[in-house]
């Protein structure tokens, strides 16, 4: 039998593996000169460093994790972003050259235009499809998931999403109501009995719609990871496996929406328990398989419904951190380093969730209190962020400057910190950016 | 009975409030008293928001029960004529480009229930629509949401259009939503921002001269 290895054993495998990168043949990746190589890697052990909060880095790592602003910035509409892949990765590509971060996170934020129009998905509108080109894509808040359905998602959650879940989010996957249940595909006696449905038009042609879409999901990969590679071979690595997400935020983002969940909290509470129990091994397996998949350990987990404001301490604690909790360690546990954002204001949960282990987790940071956030969480985890979307919309570069400065005087002190924004933002002045990054590089330096 | 209505819905007893509604309504109880024990009741849950005790959950079960009670008593309404004094008119909308609006559902919601008349335009509303209907409606507040960082252009566009119009005087413009902040409220033009939805109602209480 293989040799299991340990948590940090597989932690340090991803490390390693981002240090020797590869090119789409296997071959170890040719480097645009010795240069890029050097600052390929010490980007990469900057960013470690800080995260793992054994020692100090050389200086306070920065860099920017944008919504669509990489597509602002080279003008092109949103619609444009998301129908030529090729523009878009070329666009993703400049805007790291110009602005030289210490790391990227690719340049799958638009998606593939193309391939929602086939599957014709209804849990978000895109331009062209809802919302004019020039705007960005945004979720349709809904009651996707029925008041009375946690049982059937409880019992069978996988079941569920074909049979149920999917074909309300995507029209043309509507002929997986028709898929037989597979746990009865047993025996020889009446086994073909569950084949019936592949032969009927409904499933055929939902079968036809995703080999569509699967071609062009993989046309846009191939366009946006040659950008990831071309950006690696400059001297610029993204450490970002993938995502998963609070086992909460997933019944109250898509599934049950906001309002939804807020009222099971009060009518069926035990139900919604039991679902967010039986979504977190789910959760933790959609992260480790996201970072296996691309060999990056980090691990993006988005948090929304359990900011300031949404959520009562008591009802934080009993419905969301728990659950959430469990899908941060088991992904700990599984050699990944989750990096959950804790977007809005985290003030009244900054006690409650450094209850972590030491340098194994990164939190992006948006309108919490910095000093209070690294006397608390800070002690155990990473910070990142906690630039303001209006400063760099509205703001100048010294007051850019001004309030980098005073992030990593209270922030960056001890190591433990990343510069950067706090929320996804579209548009930005460049100027602040730039004013942002290259401020970093200068006083960030820990003598 | 009306105290024991305003302690269920004030203490989120969703059942017992349904209950006692219908027991009111049976006992030939004034349809109108109940809905000022509904009102009561918005008044102690607002309170509880701001002291920091109740939240979005609680918010947005308030709402369920107040709609299912007024759906209650509706029909016995009918007979009597009159529309309730308001204490003032809000046009709301989430701003062009943004369809987010589950914290505009939620301020509307909230003024409705504190006795404000409010007219909403749903999502990405164009600058014109609220001007069409600020001189239609005659609002005394304008409320813009937006979620979105592309909102804050929106915003301000929307406020210029007033403006341009020539109907920023006639009304106070309140902003929220997402990143919304001083900052944005002084690049938009509008009067003031709300961090939250009993923030708006207590803006536009003060704006219409109420308490």
């Amino acid at each position: 039998m293989e040799k299991q290895l340990s948590p940090d054993e597989k932690r340090e495998a991803f490390w390693q593996g981002l240090l020797a990168p590869k090119d789409p043949q296997g071959n170890a990746l040719q480097f645009a000169s010795p240069a890029a190589e050097k600052a390929y890697r010490e980007r990469i052990l900057r960013f470690r460093t800080a995260i793992e909060m054994d020692k100090l880095p050389d200086r306070v790592p920065v860099t920017v994790f944008s919504g669509m602003y990489p597509w602002a910035y080279a003008g092109m509409t949103m619609q444009e972003a998301m129908y030529d892949y090729g523009k878009c990765a070329a666009a993703f590509k400049k805007f790291v050259l110009d602005f030289q971060p210490d790391v990227h996170w690719g340049a799958a934020g638009p998606g593939p235009g193309k391939f929602f129009e086939i599957l014709d998905y209804k849990l978000y509108s895109w331009p062209g499809h809802g919302v004019s080109p020039e705007h960005v894509y945004q979720c349709n808040e809904g009651e996707y998931m029925k008041a009375n359905e946690y049982d059937a998602l409880i019992q069978d959650p996988s079941g569920y999403f074909s049979n149920v879940y999917l074909p309300r989010v995507f029209g043309a996957l509507a002929g997986f109501q028709m898929l037989p249940f597979l746990p009865g595909i047993l025996e020889m006696y009446g086994v073909a009995f569950n084949f019936i449905p592949y032969g009927l038009p409904p499933v055929q042609s939902t079968y036809q719609a995703l080999f569509e879409a699967g071609a062009e999901s993989l046309k846009w990969a191939g366009a946006i990871g040659g950008a990831d590679g071309e950006l690696a071979a400059a001297g610029f690595p993204t450490l970002l496996g993938g995502f998963t997400k609070a086992p909460f935020d997933v019944v109250g983002d898509t599934l049950r929406g906001t309002k939804g969940i807020m009222l099971d909290i009060y009518r069926q509470p035990a139900k919604l328990m039991k679902a967010m129990e039986a979504l977190t091994p789910l959760m933790i397996k959609m992260g480790i398989g996201a970072a296996q998949a691309t060999g990056k350990p980090l691990i993006f987990v988005p948090l929304h419904k359990g900011a300031d404001g949404f959520l009562s301490d008591e009802q934080f604690k009993k419905f969301y951190w728990p659950t959430l909790k469990e899908v941060l360690l088991g992904l700990i546990e599984g050699g990944c380093v989750p990096l959950p954002a804790a977007e809005g204001g985290y003030n009244s949960r900054l006690q409650v969730v450094q209850d972590l282990p030491r340098g194994k987790t990164v939190w992006m940071i948006d309108q919490s209190d910095m000093g209070t956030a690294k006397a608390t969480l800070g002690k155990n985890a990473c910070l990142f962020g906690n630039v303001p979307s209006p400063l760099l919309q509205l703001g100048t570069p010294q007051q850019m400057k001004d309030y980098a400065k005073n992030l990593m005087d209270t922030a960056g002190t001890g190591g433990g910190y990343i510069l950067g924004n706090g929320s996804f933002f579209d548009e930005a002045k460049p100027e602040n950016l730039k004013a942002m990054i290259d401020f970093t590089k200068e006083y960030g330096a820990y003598r | 009975m009306s105290k024991a209505l305003i302690d269920a819905i004030a203490d989120m007893r969703e059942q017992d409030a349904l209950k006692i509604t219908d027991e009111m309504l049976a006992s030939g109880a004034d349809p109108l008293g109940v809905l000022d024990a509904c009102r009561e009741a918005m008044a102690v849950i607002g309170q509880r928001f701001e002291e920091g005790n109740y939240f979005l959950p609680e918010l947005l079960l308030a709402g369920e029960m107040l709609g299912q009670i007024s759906d209650k008593v509706k029909p016995r309404l009918q007979a009597q004529t009159g529309a309730q004094k308001k204490l003032g008119r809000v046009v709301i909308g989430t701003v062009t480009g943004d369809i987010h609006d589950i914290g505009k559902n939620i301020v509307t919601f909230m003024l409705d229930a504190n006795g404000f008349e409010v007219q909403d335009l749903g999502v990405d509303v164009p600058p014109a629509k609220f001007v069409e209907a600020i001189r239609d409606s005659k609002p005394q507040v304008v409320g813009l949401s937006g979620f979105l960082t592309l909102a804050f252009d929106a915003m301000k566009e929307t406020v210029e259009a007033i403006k341009a119009a020539g109907l920023r005087d006639q009304v106070k413009i309140m902003i929220g939503g997402g990143q919304v902040n001083d900052k944005i409220q002084e690049y938009t033009g509008a009067d003031a921002y709300g961090k939250d939805a009993v923030a708006g109602v207590s803006l536009a209480k003060k704006w219409v001269g109420a308490k």
